[in-house]
């Protein structure tokens, strides 16, 4: 399957809210550091609005507007966690939220060049790891059960497919023997989202398995 | 675009925001409440989820109008972003999590100079009203059924009395489409 209709379908499925947590990161991640990326994703919420729009209305129960009226000089209560992380340029807040401690804080499992951070551990089906490679330095080769996306962050690196840079979404599928390489110079700093189970056949698969799912 | 006799939807979240008139938040309200619990309730949230959801969408609304940008979005399109967001954030709760996508899922991408954002996001959303204008009514159908209704391939199928592989192939149709529409492929 072509990846630019992957990444097209990712986007939109994104704006439809009907994304895997895991995925949801990843690609909120990209738009975050994306300009062409949001301007698509915003595209498409106007799809989203323009549902709304024509969406017959349902009548809330009586006195649901005086319930809000009562709230709104009310100021917000929710605690914001917050890491010290945000401080730091290379990570966006959405991927930032999910942090608990700075980059280098981080209890890192290094293998060979490559150390990895897990998030979102209790999600079942999806890998989703930080990943540090180190400049100039490969990646194992290795293929996938499933499929890949990964958003760097920081630094830039190349796989013999394309190659990418801060911002740059990358969409590898199970028939891709990839074998990353970090460029020279600098340290690249990766979001890697797989999912371990299906491979992309002619639809997303799992990874757009709606969010209740989970 | 709005109905004639409708309010100006884009003003009234700017009143909000200015000044923090409650009347305008009324009107706000009573057009977008009834159709944010439509739309939770079609994605299959209960009736009291789906009112209380609702009643923090709106909240939400007044909270953050100051936020809101005539520029960059339609006022349907702000609604409907927050409702999507607050529905995402109640299904992590229910699973334990603690982080809110809601004010964090909108970030501004980095060095991109507002005008810059406005000009793009103006011209896309042209495109892709265009694009969805111009496929036949059952793909642009489909789309959103697809998309925002959350509904599989199978259900589709037979809600339309359509065989599956052509839902599918409908479906890819329709997304092939939306990308030349939307000159999306460099």
């Amino acid at each position: 399957m072509d990846m630019d209709d992957v990444r097209q379908e990712l986007l939109m499925a994104f704006a439809a809210g009907r994304l895997a947590e895991p995925v949801t990161l990843a690609i909120a991640t990209h738009v975050a550091l994306n300009p062409k990326a949001h301007a698509v994703v915003r595209a498409y919420e106007e799809l989203g609005g323009r549902f709304l729009e024509e969406l017959e209305p349902e009548p809330l129960p009586p006195g649901s507007l005086d319930a809000v009226m009562a709230l709104l000089d009310t100021p917000p209560v929710t605690p914001r966690p917050r890491t010290g992380i945000q401080q730091d340029p290379s990570i966006p807040p959405v991927l930032a939220r999910y942090l608990p401690a700075p980059i280098d804080q981080l209890p890192w499992k290094r293998l060979g060049p490559v150390a990895e951070y897990p998030l979102l551990k209790e999600v079942a089906g999806y890998k989703t790891q930080l990943l540090r490679i180190q400049a100039g330095r490969k990646v194992p080769q290795h293929t996938h059960d499933g499929n890949e996306l990964t958003v760097v962050l920081r630094g830039a690196y190349g796989d013999g497919i394309g190659h990418y840079a801060r911002g740059d979404l990358s969409v590898a599928d199970g028939s891709i023997n990839h074998q990353p390489k970090a460029d020279e110079g600098e340290e690249c700093l990766c979001l890697a989202v797989t999912d371990a189970r299906l491979r992309l056949t002619g639809t997303l698969g799992r990874l757009l398995n709606p969010f209740i799912r989970f | 675009m709005n109905h004639p006799l409708e309010p100006d939807f884009a003003e009234l979240i700017e009143r909000v925001a200015g000044s923090h008139d409650k009347a305008a938040f009324a009107a706000l309200f009573h057009h977008f409440a009834p159709k944010i619990r439509s739309y939770l309730r079609r994605l299959g949230v209960g009736d009291t989820m789906a009112d209380d959801l609702t009643q923090e969408v709106m909240l939400s609304v007044w909270r953050r109008a100051g936020q809101y940008d005539r520029r960059l979005a339609a006022p349907a399109t702000w609604v409907y972003t927050i409702a999507r967001n607050k529905r995402i954030d109640a299904l992590r709760r229910d699973r334990g999590a603690e982080t809110s996508l809601d004010d964090t899922i909108e970030q501004e991408p980095d060095d991109a100079p507002l005008s810059d954002e406005i000009a793009i996001a103006r011209q896309m959303r042209e495109k892709v009203l265009v694009a969805v204008d111009a496929l036949p009514p059952d793909q642009a159908r489909l789309l959103k059924v697809f998309y925002f209704e959350e509904k599989s391939h199978s259900v589709i199928a037979e809600e339309m009395e359509l065989p599956l592989g052509t839902v599918k192939s409908r479906l890819r149709l329709a997304l092939a489409k939306m990308r030349t529409l939307m000159n999306m492929n460099d």
